[in-house]
C-alpha cells in the first residue's frame, strides 16, 4: 500500500476534516429580515434556518468538529444552536464552537473584513485535531455530501477545492461570485459580483484545504493588512497555488438578495426541488420544537404548500411556504407567500406575494399585495 | 437540589390485548396516537408539567421500542442530574426475578428504586389514557384532606357503570365503598387508574401482601385497595372534569382521534398551556400538491398529499397518492397510500403499503371500523371489507 504525506493521521477519512461555517458576512440585502438577526438564523423552508443546510451537510458527510464564525446579530443563532444537539454535535470529543469576534472589544478601528473573524478564533483552527479544513458559508441551501469533493481533493493534489454550480440564468440584482476554469477545472479567474457575468459557474462558496495551508494564508494576508477572506485569501492566490473546481449536480440556491431569498422559497415547491434538497444524501436537521400537527379545518383550501406543524388553516393557502404556528382564520387568502413563525392572517386577510416575518398579525379584511419580482416584506412582530 | 416531595410510578408493562394487530410488536403505551405522539407522551407530559420530575416507567410486554422511545427522558424535560425518568423492567434480585403479576407486584418489585428517592408520596398512572391533568392540584387535595389513599375519578354514564371499578363516595368525596364493574350502581365516579398513596404506608401493605399470600395476583384493584378498605384507611375521591380517554380498544381508538377534529376539537392537541411533548422525530415540512383536498383534518410533518383527506389524522412520513380518498381515518407512520386508493373509517398501520385503486371498509355502516396492522402490503384493486382486521 502506498502512503503519501497527505494521508498520515486520520487521510482520508472525514474524521481528519474539520469545517468553518463563515457567517460574518455582509447580510444587509436581506433588509429587514436581518434587522435583528444574522443571515444564519434567517428562517428558510417552512420549518428549518439557513445554518442548518450546511450544517446538516458537513454533519452528514461524517465531520464532527464545526466552528461558527459570529459577527453581529447572533443571539438567534446561538438560541436556535444551543450545544448543537439536534446536529449530534454536543460531543466530548470535538463538535460545535460557536466563535465570536473577539476583536470588536480589543480595537476602536472598524471592522475589516471577515478574515479579521478568522484571526480571532486562530487558537480554535490551530488546537482542533484535523489536517484539512472545509470553509463554508450560510447563505447556500443545498444538500451537498462532500466526500466526493474532498476525494478529488486528495486525488488530484489540490491545494484549494472550490464547489461551483454551472447556471443559466441569474437572478436579477444579486451577488455571485463567479469563477472560470480551463478544461481540467482548474480555477484560472475568480470575480465577485462583476456587473457583466461572463462566466457561468458559480462559487457555492465552500472550499477545502489543508488547515496549515489555511493558517498560513490568513497570516499572509492579515500581515499586508488584507482582509477579504473570498478576495484575498482565495482570488488573491489563484496564481500561486493549486486552485480547482468542483462541480455540484443538484440543486443549490445562492441567497444573496430578497428576490433570491423569496423565489427559493418557492423554487423549493417544486416536487424535483423538495426532493433533491430534503430526501438526497442526509436529512437536514434543525432545532426540534415540540408541535401538534397541523389543522385543516372545514372549508379550508391548501393547494401547493409545504408547511410546518402546529399551524392552524381555516382559509385557503396556495403556492406558499408556511412556518410553525401560523394561522389562517376564515375567508382568508394566502397566494406566493411566505409566512414566518407564529404569524396570524384575521378573517378575509389577502396576501399576495408578501414575505411576513416572524410573529406579524394581519387583521380581519386587509390586502396586502406584493409584487411577484419585488416581494413585500412586512417586519418582525407588526400588526397591521 | 431538594427532597422531592412525590414520585410517579407509571404502569407501562400492559399486553393492550383489545387493541389486537395495533400492539403485535409494541407494549400498548408506545402505539402511536394523534399524529405526533405514543400513548405514554400524556402521562409523561403530565407529570413534566406538573413538576413531578422522578418518574419510575415499568415495562415488562415488548418494551424495546419503548426503551428506546423513553431514552434519556429529555423530549419531556425529565433528564435531570437527580431522579429524571428510570425505565423499570423486572430485574434478578439475590432470591430470583420474576414478572411482573400484577400492577402492585410491579411496585413491590421496584420498592428498592422507591426508597433510593425516598418520597413522601407516590403517585400511581398507567400509560394508556389520553387526558391533560394536573398532578400537583391532586396533590394538594390529598394533603388537604389528610388523605391516605386519593383515587382520581370521573363522572361516567350510569349506562356505562358497570364497564368501571365505581366509588361510592359520601358528600365529602370520602369513598366509603369500591364496586367493580357493577351490575347494579349506586354513583357514577368512576376510577381513573391514578392514585396518591403515602409511600411508608403502601410499602407496608405491598410487603404484607407478598409475604402472606404467595398465589396472590398483586393488583391494586383486587388486592391491595380491598384491604385497604377493609382496614377503615381513609380514601378520598379526585374528581377530574375534563376530557379524559381510555383508549384500550379499537373503538376507543378510533373515537380518540375523531374527537381531535371538528371545529372546536374536545381535546386541542395545539393548546399551548399544558404542552404534550413527544420525541419529535426529524421530517421535512409537509407537502400538498396542487391536487391535495383537506378539510377538517390534522396532517403531521414528512407527508405528502396528493389526493383527498376528510376527517382524518395523518401521522408522520405518509404519502397519499393522487386521486386516493381518505375519510374518517387514522393512517399511522411511514404508511403509503397509492393513487386512487379509498380508504373510510379505518386505521391504517405504520409501514403500511396500500396499492393503487385498493379499496379499504367502503361500505363502512356507523362505527364499523377496518383494521390493517403494521408492515401489511394490500395489493392493488384489492377489496378489504368494512369491519375487516388484516395482520
Amino acid at each position: 500500500m502506498m502512503m503519501t504525506p497527505v494521508y498520515r493521521k486520520g487521510g482520508r477519512n472525514m474524521n481528519n476534516v474539520m469545517a468553518i461555517i463563515n457567517n460574518a458576512l455582509n447580510e444587509s440585502f436581506l433588509e429587514q429580515l436581518t434587522s435583528h438577526r444574522s443571515l444564519a438564523s434567517v428562517p428558510f423552508a417552512a420549518r428549518y434556518r439557513l445554518i442548518d443546510f450546511p450544517l446538516s451537510n458537513l454533519v452528514n458527510s461524517g465531520v464532527t468538529n464545526v466552528g461558527i464564525l459570529l459577527q453581529t446579530k447572533y443571539r438567534s443563532l446561538m438560541d436556535h444552536i444551543g450545544f448543537g444537539k439536534a446536529w449530534d454535535l454536543d460531543r466530548k470529543k470535538n463538535g460545535l464552537f460557536l466563535l465570536p469576534p473577539s476583536h470588536i472589544y480589543q480595537a476602536n478601528t472598524p471592522y475589516k473584513g471577515d478574515l479579521q473573524n478568522f484571526y480571532s478564533n486562530l487558537e480554535y483552527i490551530e488546537k482542533s485535531n484535523q489536517e484539512y479544513v472545509i470553509i463554508t458559508s450560510p447563505n447556500v441551501a443545498a444538500n451537498i455530501d462532500y466526500r466526493d469533493a474532498f476525494n478529488y481533493h486528495l486525488e488530484n493534489n489540490n491545494d484549494i477545492t472550490i464547489m461551483y454550480k454551472k447556471i443559466n440564468n441569474f437572478r436579477p440584482n444579486t451577488q455571485y461570485s463567479v469563477i472560470n476554469t480551463d478544461d481540467n477545472d482548474r480555477v484560472i479567474d475568480m470575480q465577485v459580483d462583476p456587473h457583466q457575468k461572463d462566466y457561468k459557474k458559480v462559487s457555492l462558496q465552500r472550499y477545502i484545504m489543508k488547515k496549515d495551508l489555511l493558517l498560513a494564508i490568513i497570516d499572509s494576508c492579515v500581515s499586508k493588512g488584507k482582509w477579504d477572506f473570498v478576495k484575498n485569501a482565495i482570488i488573491g492566490n489563484l496564481d500561486s497555488l493549486k486552485v480547482y473546481g468542483y462541480p455540484f449536480h443538484s440543486y443549490a440556491t445562492i441567497i444573496n438578495s430578497i428576490n433570491g431569498y423569496y423565489k427559493s422559497n418557492l423554487e423549493i415547491l417544486k416536487p424535483s426541488v423538495w426532493q433533491d434538497i430534503f430526501l438526497k444524501n442526509g436529512p437536514i436537521y434543525t432545532k426540534p420544537k415540540d408541535e401538534a400537527p397541523t389543522a385543516y379545518k372545514n372549508g379550508a383550501r391548501a393547494q401547493n404548500i409545504l408547511a410546518a406543524n402546529g399551524c392552524l388553516i381555516e382559509g385557503a393557502v396556495e403556492n406558499s411556504v408556511l412556518f410553525r404556528g401560523v394561522k389562517v382564520a376564515r375567508g382568508a387568502v394566502v397566494k406566493n407567500s411566505i409566512i414566518m413563525q407564529k404569524s396570524e392572517l384575521g378573517k378575509n386577510a389577502h396576501l399576495e406575494n408578501v414575505i411576513l416575518d416572524k410573529d406579524v398579525k394581519i387583521t380581519a379584511n386587509k390586502s396586502l399585495k406584493g409584487d411577484i419580482n419585488l416581494p413585500m416584506i412586512v417586519a418582525k412582530n407588526t400588526s397591521i | 437540589m431538594p427532597k422531592e416531595e412525590i414520585m410517579a410510578m407509571l404502569l407501562a408493562g400492559g399486553k393492550g390485548t383489545r387493541l389486537g394487530v395495533l400492539t403485535k410488536n409494541i407494549a400498548k403505551p408506545a402505539v402511536p396516537f394523534g399524529g405526533e405522539y405514543r400513548l405514554i407522551d400524556f402521562p409523561l407530559s403530565n407529570c413534566s408539567n406538573s413538576g413531578i420530575t422522578t418518574v419510575g416507567v415499568l415495562t415488562q410486554y415488548k418494551p424495546l421500542i419503548l426503551n428506546s422511545y423513553i431514552g434519556s427522558g429529555s423530549s419531556w424535560d425529565l433528564d435531570r442530574n437527580d431522579g429524571g425518568v428510570t425505565v423499570l423492567p423486572p430485574y434478578v434480585k439475590e432470591g430470583g426475578g420474576s414478572w411482573y403479576k400484577g400492577t402492585a407486584d410491579a411496585i413491590y418489585q421496584n420498592i428498592e428504586f422507591i426508597d433510593l428517592n425516598d418520597p413522601e408520596y407516590v403517585l400511581i398512572l398507567s400509560g394508556d389514557h389520553i387526558y391533560r391533568m394536573d398532578y400537583s392540584e391532586m396533590l394538594a387535595y390529598h394533603k388537604s384532606k389528610n388523605s391516605e389513599v386519593t383515587i382520581g375519578v370521573l363522572e361516567v354514564p350510569w349506562a356505562d357503570t358497570n364497564r368501571f371499578g365505581i366509588m361510592n363516595t359520601n358528600e365529602d368525596q370520602k369513598i366509603i365503598e369500591f364496586q367493580e364493574k357493577p351490575e347494579q350502581a349506586k354513583n357514577n365516579l368512576a376510577s381513573m387508574g391514578i392514585y396518591i398513596f403515602n409511600w411508608e404506608q403502601l410499602r407496608k401493605y405491598l410487603i404484607a401482601e407478598a409475604e402472606a399470600n404467595n398465589d396472590s395476583a398483586g393488583d391494586f384493584g383486587h388486592n391491595i385497595i380491598p384491604t385497604m378498605m377493609d382496614d377503615k384507611i381513609n380514601f378520598y375521591a379526585y374528581k377530574f372534569e375534563d376530557y379524559w380517554k381510555d383508549v384500550g380498544t379499537i373503538e376507543s381508538y378510533w373515537q380518540a382521534h375523531m374527537d381531535l377534529l371538528g371545529e372546536k376539537p374536545e381535546l386541542e392537541l395545539q393548546s399551548r398551556n399544558w404542552m404534550i411533548y413527544s420525541v419529535n422525530p426529524n421530517r421535512p415540512p409537509q407537502y400538498l400538491a396542487e391536487s391535495a383536498q383537506v378539510n377538517n383534518s390534522l396532517i403531521n410533518k414528512g407527508t405528502q398529499v396528493m389526493g383527498k383527506i376528510i376527517d382524518s389524522v395523518l401521522f408522520f412520513g405518509v404519502k397519499i397518492g393522487r386521486d386516493a380518498v381518505v375519510e374518517n381515518s387514522v393512517i399511522l407512520p411511514n404508511t403509503r397510500i397509492a393513487s386512487g386508493a379509498k380508504i373510510k373509517n379505518a386505521i391504517i398501520g405504520s409501514n403500511v403499503i396500500v396499492e393503487k385503486a385498493a379499496q379499504i371498509g367502503q361500505e363502512a355502516a356507523n362505527n364499523e371500523i377496518t383494521v390493517i396492522g403494521d408492515d401489511e402490503i394490500i395489493p392493488a384493486n384489492s377489496n378489504i371489507k368494512a369491519g375487516m382486521v388484516v395482520g
